[in-house]
């Protein structure tokens, strides 16, 4: 039977090992940066149609993440989407006639909220709206806009 | 007819009265488990015995099935030009459920099975009762201790096995099949969450499984008949029944955990 000693020892490099295990999986392997973005400002936008986008898609601007979407919400009078982005603190930058559209990782990847910059002197503040939006492109509807001018341009032939 | 209906009513009786024991057991291990604080020493040796010594056999299992992963997911992605993605599927799989759930279930055979066994033989050769006789309380000096150790040896097994599971992985997509490093971490870092993945799935299932595997082994023990026949059965009890209490769980935490997503 081992002594204490070299138990208490084995036993010592069990947990840490297991701990360093576990730092790894947070560091590492899941992207513990995500949690700044809880303590970012928020800026809402409205969007006609969101298509996929889902809560926590990245926001980037220059396809840099300066943040992420921590909410999704319709609005009660005019029926817009009304997206509620949080962005990085580190970024307090960004004009207030700054665009939103919502945009696509590939050809079917998944969908986040695009930033371009403005040109204005003012920058955005928490709680202020992003007022120039593009909605998502929605597969089925670019489709059926082709369809519908090709067939146009059947009749006319 | 009526013969049947009575040996079926005599199964589900003791079935119950199993269950019932068992429930009762788990409230007095509870019970003893506060008298652990004055004596640390028994829970290090038992940690020694179910974490320390099952950590061969959780490191060579993660290596390889984080290498299948790797292999099998490199083999099947790459017709779809997809194989950026490889690191998103090693680690999801392996964080939300091969993690936990191969680990439970090395443990349940590794360690679980020697638990009811030592205790299954300390009931048979009559050293529990002989505790009891001299006012020592075998609960809080066998029982307690073993319980205790496994709870917080697995979830530490499972995060072992998850990350040497995603090395692995590493190993065979970057070293072997040359998809990119960057692409293999960022790809990985952009889909796993730290809360909904890593807490979700390592963190709170290992932590579940390490209460039922633990219960089952050393209740099965403690319950065993005193014979030799007993004691193997009851071994061959805890691995079965922690077997299918792990899948099972698994299923009703991920349906509880996974369902929004």
């Amino acid at each position: 039977m081992a002594t204490t000693k070299t138990l208490e020892l084995t036993v010592g490099v069990f947990v840490a090992l297991g701990l360093a295990a576990f730092f790894m999986l947070a560091m590492k392997v899941s992207d513990i940066t995500s949690l700044a973005d809880e303590k970012g400002y928020r800026v809402t936008a409205s969007f006609e149609n969101i298509g996929g986008l889902k809560v926590r898609a990245p926001v980037t601007m220059a396809g840099v993440r300066v943040g992420r979407v921590i909410g999704i919400d319709i609005d009660r009078q005019n029926y817009e989407a009304v997206v509620i982005l949080s962005i990085n603190p580190k970024y307090d930058q960004l004009p207030v006639d700054s665009s939103a559209s919502i945009l696509t990782a590939g050809l079917l990847g998944e969908q986040y909220v695009g930033l371009e910059p403005g040109g204005a002197d003012n920058y955005l503040k928490d709680g202020d709206r992003v007022k120039l939006t593009q909605s998502a492109m929605v597969l089925e509807k670019l489709i059926g806009r082709l369809v519908t001018s090709m067939t146009a341009g059947d009749k006319a032939k | 007819m009526s013969g049947w209906l009575q040996w079926l009513g005599r199964y589900a009786l003791a079935r119950i009265a199993r269950l019932g024991r068992g429930s009762l057991f788990f409230l007095r291990l509870l019970g003893a488990l506060s008298f652990l604080s004055n004596r640390p020493g028994l829970i290090v040796k038992q940690i020694h015995s179910v974490g320390f010594l099952s950590l061969p056999i959780i490191l060579v299992s993660g290596l390889f099935v984080g290498m299948v992963l790797g292999l099998q997911g490199y083999i099947n992605l790459v017709d779809f030009g997809a194989e950026s993605s490889l690191g998103t599927l090693v680690a999801l799989s392996l964080v939300r459920e091969l993690g936990p759930v191969v680990a439970a279930l090395l443990y349940a055979g590794r360690a679980g099975s020697a638990l009811t066994a030592e205790i299954g033989l300390m009931k048979a050769t009559e050293q529990l009762s002989c505790m009891e006789m001299m006012a020592v309380d075998p609960f809080r000096r066998v029982l307690a201790p073993r319980f205790l150790a496994g709870f917080i040896a697995m979830p530490l097994l499972a995060g072992i096995f998850t990350a040497v599971g995603i090395l692995g992985g590493y190993f065979v997509a970057v070293e072997q099949l040359g998809v990119d490093s960057g692409t293999f971490w960022s790809q990985m870092q952009a889909s796993v969450q730290l809360e909904d993945d890593v807490i979700n799935g390592v963190v709170i299932k290992s932590i579940a499984f390490g209460v039922v595997a633990n219960w089952i082994a050393v209740f099965e023990g403690y319950d065993t008949l005193p014979t030799s026949e007993g004691i193997g059965r009851a071994t061959t009890r805890t691995v079965v029944n922690t077997s299918l209490a792990v899948l099972g769980l698994d299923f009703v935490l991920t349906a509880l955990m996974f369902r929004g997503i």
